[in-house]
């Protein structure tokens, strides 16, 4: 019975969301910033830094959140903030904070857009994400909520909201294997999305030494303002991205003389990378995992 | 005081039937499929050691040791390993031998969600040994599966051994990491178009002189790059040999509709 009226109740749930608050960062750019917190049921996985581009023509929304209801929040916001319509939804990755709100934005009109890994990604993990989503976040997903990229990027794209051109770039494997980064030419911002944590521990999810490499090339730019996946606006470039630079690179020489020494991975999350802890937030619940991951690249680096 | 140990007993209800319920896969699926009948008796010459929490449910590191050496009159025959509450809790079937030393496997696997993981030994008597450990995956933003795939597409089939330099109690300690994806197969394809199959290692036999001492059947619940850490019993100069083959099936949760595909080989001398 409950189900029922939650299930009658639904649309009206959607439409009670008040606006989600966003920030002006520079002329036309809004950000709504996330708490820094572990994914949970009480915060629904509304962990992620997201929000929208308003051009003379059209909006694009770049990131989604972690539910349908944080969606239709951030789709309130930008009916608050302009009387044009949405015409790019940009999803920067496949983890579930950014993408679940995509399914309140499917409408004639609207295109998705996305690295060219990303409808990959989202079918190699959404029977995970619908089957568990309510249990780890108390989210309610199902097919509806996977919405694949009408756009597949290899390299670049440029898209026009009207006297605003966007230049999205789809990465090499770094966070994920499915990076995507967009850069506003007018006011030379920079949205770099989970290529770029500050304060919240960096995870990672797919390469460490490409991750590296992304970040020798990003921190050559002469960006005004930079928008972190987790974190506040970055407006002194490189600088902002040094800390992430640094644990991503005490991981590698620590995990690599690990490795050396014949140590196993047992034994590396227990010792590598400690003298990071008082740098970060969350450090507790994601550096283990990230030595793992790194680690478990780093045995075939010579290959 | 009665009063307040029937207040407890209530408090604790919860905990008892959640115990109960994770039993539930190995009664009534795993164990009569694979074991029949068979009557298995908790033992503690065999333990697993797994995080308790999982910190990546695509790479949970478990480690089964045995509390016996491995000997022609004594040894551990067979072992199965399980995740119970895995879409497919299947995860390997190992055989050892004498020469293998002492039975002790580590690996690599993936856990879906909280569940037992067990281990279950044949002694070459008949005799049938169980052991299980719970495990928490752990949150955030991680799935069960694995991390840059074409990375692990393009070194597909690459094999190495690392060794410990030195013997522990006359055993040869060996490590093998195999590069291979070990896909699980994909379900979204109405959505992405993504139609993808299970492709994954099926049989490992590494030898040593010509001798086996493991083989594997191995199924998805093996994280990619598959890595196994065993023993044998080395005599000076050797040959170490690994060949296994991979498969792809038809369903992520069943086995019935499956197409072997390639062989890979690799072969190193030793000197311990």
């Amino acid at each position: 019975m409950r189900f029922l009226i939650l299930f009658l109740l639904w649309p009206a749930i959607l439409l009670a969301q008040p606006a989600l608050s966003v920030t002006e960062v520079a002329p036309g750019i809004f950000v709504h910033f996330a708490k820094q917190e572990f994914p949970n049921p009480h915060n629904h996985d509304h962990i992620a830094n997201i929000g929208f581009i308003v051009g003379q023509r059209c909006v694009a929304v770049i990131d989604t959140g972690g539910s349908p209801q944080q969606g239709q929040a951030l789709k309130k916001a930008i009916e608050y903030t302009t009387d044009k319509p949405v015409c790019y939804v940009i999803n920067t990755h496949v983890h579930p904070d950014h993408i679940y709100g995509n399914r309140v934005f499917k409408q004639p009109g609207v295109k998705f857009i996305g690295h060219y890994r990303l409808a990959r990604a989202m079918a190699a993990r959404a029977p995970f994400d619908i089957d568990r989503a309510k249990e780890q976040w108390d989210v309610n997903l199902s097919a509806e909520d996977i919405v694949p990229p009408d756009f597949n990027i290899h390299k670049q794209m440029r898209i026009d909201l009207g006297q605003r051109h966007l230049l999205l770039t789809a990465h090499p494997t770094a966070h994920t294997d499915n990076d995507l980064s967009v850069w506003d030419e007018k006011t030379n911002t920079a949205w770099l999305a989970d290529l770029l944590f500050i304060k919240h521990i960096p995870t990672l999810d797919g390469s460490l030494k490409g991750w590296l490499s992304e970040i020798s090339k990003l921190e050559k730019q002469t960006y005004q303002f930079v928008v972190p996946g987790h974190g506040p606006l970055a407006t002194h470039w490189p600088q902002a991205i040094q800390p992430e630079k640094r644990y991503l690179q005490t991981l590698l020489t620590e995990i690599r003389e690990q490795i050396k020494q014949g140590k196993y991975l047992e034994e590396a999350v227990k010792t590598v990378g400690l003298s990071e802890k008082p740098h970060w937030q969350l450090f507790d619940a994601y550096h283990q995992r990230n030595v793992m991951s790194a680690f478990a690249e780093l045995e075939w680096e010579d290959e | 005081m009665k009063t307040l140990s029937t207040f407890i007993i209530l408090l604790l209800l919860p905990f008892v039937s959640l115990a109960a319920e994770d039993e539930s896969r190995w009664l009534n699926d795993i164990k009569p499929q694979y074991f029949a009948d068979k009557p298995i008796k908790a033992s503690d010459l065999l333990t697993i050691e797994a995080p308790y929490r999982a910190e990546d449910p695509a790479l949970v590191p478990v480690k089964i040791i045995s509390k016996i050496p491995q000997t022609p009159e004594r040894y551990i025959k067979k072992m199965w390993v399980f995740v119970d509450k895995n879409p497919y809790p299947f995860v390997g079937e190992f055989t050892f031998f004498p020469e293998t030393g002492k039975a002790d496997l580590a690996m690599r696997i993936r856990v879906n969600s909280y569940s037992y993981v067990r281990a279950i030994a044949e002694m070459n008597n008949g005799d049938m040994l169980m052991t299980k450990k719970f495990v928490k995956a752990s949150g955030g933003c991680s799935a069960p599966i694995g991390t840059d795939l074409d990375a692990a597409m393009k070194r597909l089939g690459k094999m190495k051994f690392r060794l410990k330099p030195e013997t522990k109690e006359g055993l040869a300690q060996a490590q093998l990491l195999i590069s291979h994806p070990n896909i699980t197969g994909m379900q979204m394809d109405q959505v992405t178009r993504f139609v993808r199959k299970p492709y994954f290692m099926d049989k490992l036999t590494v030898t040593y002189n010509g001798k086996p001492v493991l083989m594997a059947k191995t199924d998805i619940a093996i994280s990619q790059d598959p890595n196994f850490r065993f023993y044998f019993i080395p005599q000076g100069q050797g040959e170490l040999k690994a060949e296994f083959t991979d498969v792809h099936c038809e369903s992520p949760i069943s086995r019935t509709v499956c197409e072997p595909s390639k062989k890979y080989v690799k072969t190193q001398q030793v000197n311990l």
